[in-house]
């Protein structure tokens, strides 16, 4: 392969910004992804949160433990201001999905 | 080098067919685009197909990092936007009540180039010629791309109230719906306005950017006079026949926190100002004088999505395809945010915004790997408004995707408001303005 530095250099400043996150690898993905980013406005962008945020971060949570809590929320027995009312309006197929999404990324 | 995301042939085809050696030069800038003459041939890299995004408020921003992020860093994406950074229209009420400055809630774009690989660009784009593709920008430079990104905002239609224009220009009257410089503005007046005044806002008739926003606003007004000049009044003068949002929380905190101080008056639609004598007409009921008067006119999208001929909606808003945001006047521009044409129960709010343009990103990426979008995309809402310098009330919603009606829906048993102002609400409302900011830019 023939090398051609100046190109190289030109794509240098490409390289120290690599995406924070591996590009989905087909469909399926890409919607668990999207569906993910419904809890990123007040979670952080892929469940990590902010420095002292007052609501926890999601990624790297146990997936039962995900699912247990959306599941205390959606019956009442977890009390809290806004979550009750969110958690409702996803189904136990999607609560699955999304819990298996963050459970897999790191802390 | 691997390919996970693009592996299918059909797919890679997609990416590549609008790639060519100018765009990559363009990319690359001038010593690029020598080396790449130099060098042409199968050492090429990959070519990026270019997505420009117009507009940097929470939907554009959001749109051009979740491209990123979504496509693996595949696309090359530019976002186009005339302020040096962002200022938060949520959380910009409590400037104006004196508890934040704007530099709380100013936030720069420079996270979306260096984490994320945005291509920043501060202009306007001043028309749009879809057939070339190509936009031309305020300062007589042109961006190709690919696919097109519209989150223009809100126009305010300052000529529907007569003499607001020229009240506005000269500072007399202002809107402040804009966070920014009209923020500080507004802020001003109310701090030399001396004790014993009326603060007047009057609200335009539904949709309107932010609909508990003028509610918020009265209760910032009142909350800093209440400490500061307890003789004054608040006026809140609506064209709606109610409070748009949150009302039963906004009418229980106007009569606990600051009674006699807030007065609302349903049913009156500004038709005029006088900005000499501070004085506003309604179409229906008498004229109301103030000593600071700020007049919210009605809306519409964003005057280069109107230019552009996308507002199809009672000349005012952009339909769009809800599984897409693709205007359903010109498929392949996506418009995004306060722009368009809402469905029953979305408010134009920034979250909903920051929603939209995940939803348009991922269908974008997708339909450039050559999948089908997302047939059952999902919104959620959670809207903070602060009633005094800590305490706050939310309305929160979760809209899905229904086939059958091709618009999203609230679901069934989801979403709703607090019970009560609370503390632990105004610690949420911050968090979250925060962690928004931060999955908007950062």
């Amino acid at each position: 392969m023939r090398f051609c530095h100046i190109t190289l250099a030109g794509w240098l400043p490409l390289l120290l910004v690599l995406p924070s996150a591996a590009a989905p690898a087909d469909a399926a993905a890409l919607r668990t992804e999207a569906l993910a980013a419904t809890c990123a406005a007040c979670h952080g962008t892929a469940g990590a949160p902010l420095p002292q945020a007052s609501v926890p971060g999601l990624a790297g949570l146990p997936r039962h433990y995900l699912v247990e809590q959306m599941a205390a929320f959606k019956a009442g027995r977890r009390e809290a201001t806004v979550m009750h009312q969110l958690a409702k309006g996803y189904s136990d197929a999607q609560i699955e999905q999304l819990a298996g999404y963050f459970a897999a990324l790191p802390r | 080098m691997t390919h996970t995301l693009f592996s299918v042939s059909a797919s890679r085809r997609a990416w590549l067919q609008s790639a060519s050696l100018p765009t990559l030069a363009r990319f690359l800038g001038g010593s690029g685009m020598a080396a790449l003459a130099g060098c042409a041939g199968s050492q090429l890299p990959p070519a990026r197909t270019r997505v420009l995004v117009v507009g940097g408020g929470f939907a554009g921003s959001t749109a051009a990092k979740y491209l990123r992020l979504f496509s693996g860093g595949r696309l090359d994406v530019t976002l186009v936007e005339p302020d040096a950074a962002f200022i938060s229209c949520p959380m910009s009420n409590l400037v104006i009540g004196g508890h934040r400055q704007l530099a709380d809630i100013t936030r720069p774009y420079s996270t979306l180039a260096q984490r994320h690989g945005v291509r920043l660009v501060q202009d306007r784009v001043a028309s749009i010629d879809s057939q070339r593709r190509l936009a031309t920008l305020a300062s007589g430079a042109t961006i190709g791309y690919d696919k097109l990104v519209l989150a223009p905002g809100v126009e305010l239609l300052l000529d529907t109230v007569e003499g607001l224009r020229a009240a506005s220009a000269d500072g007399r009257i202002l809107q402040a719906w804009k966070a920014g410089a009209e923020t500080l503005a507004l802020r001003r007046q109310l701090e030399a306005m001396p004790d014993g005044g009326t603060f007047a806002i009057t609200i335009p008739e539904a949709p309107y950017r932010c609909p508990p926003g003028p509610y918020e606003r009265a209760c910032q007004v009142a909350s800093y006079f209440k400490a500061h000049k307890p003789r004054s009044k608040v006026l809140v003068l609506d064209a709606n026949p109610d409070i748009t949002s949150k009302g039963a929380l906004f009418r229980q905190v106007w009569a606990e926190q600051y009674p006699g101080m807030v007065e609302y008056r349903a049913q009156h639609k500004a038709t005029g100002v006088d900005a000499r004598s501070l004085t506003v007409r309604f179409e229906l009921q008498d004229d109301v004088q103030a000593d600071v008067l700020n007049v919210l006119p009605a809306m519409r999208a964003g005057a280069l999505a109107v230019a552009s001929g996308l507002a199809n909606a009672n000349a005012r808003w952009c339909g769009v395809d809800y599984l897409t945001f693709a205007s359903t006047v010109a498929p392949d521009i996506h418009v995004l945010g306060d722009a368009i044409q809402v469905a029953p129960a979305m408010p134009k709010s920034g979250h909903m915004a920051n929603g939209h343009a995940k939803v348009a990103a991922a269908a974008i990426v997708a339909s450039l790997a050559g999948w089908d979008s997302n047939p059952e995309p999902m919104l959620t809402n959670t809207c903070y408004s602060f009633v005094d310098g800590r305490n706050v009330v939310h309305v929160a919603s979760v809209h899905a995707y229904v086939a059958a009606e091709k618009t999203y829906k609230a679901v069934t048993g989801s979403g709703g408001l607090s019970a009560a102002p609370s503390q632990r609400e105004g610690d949420y409302a911050w968090n979250w303005a925060r962690t928004i900011w931060a999955d908007t830019l950062g």
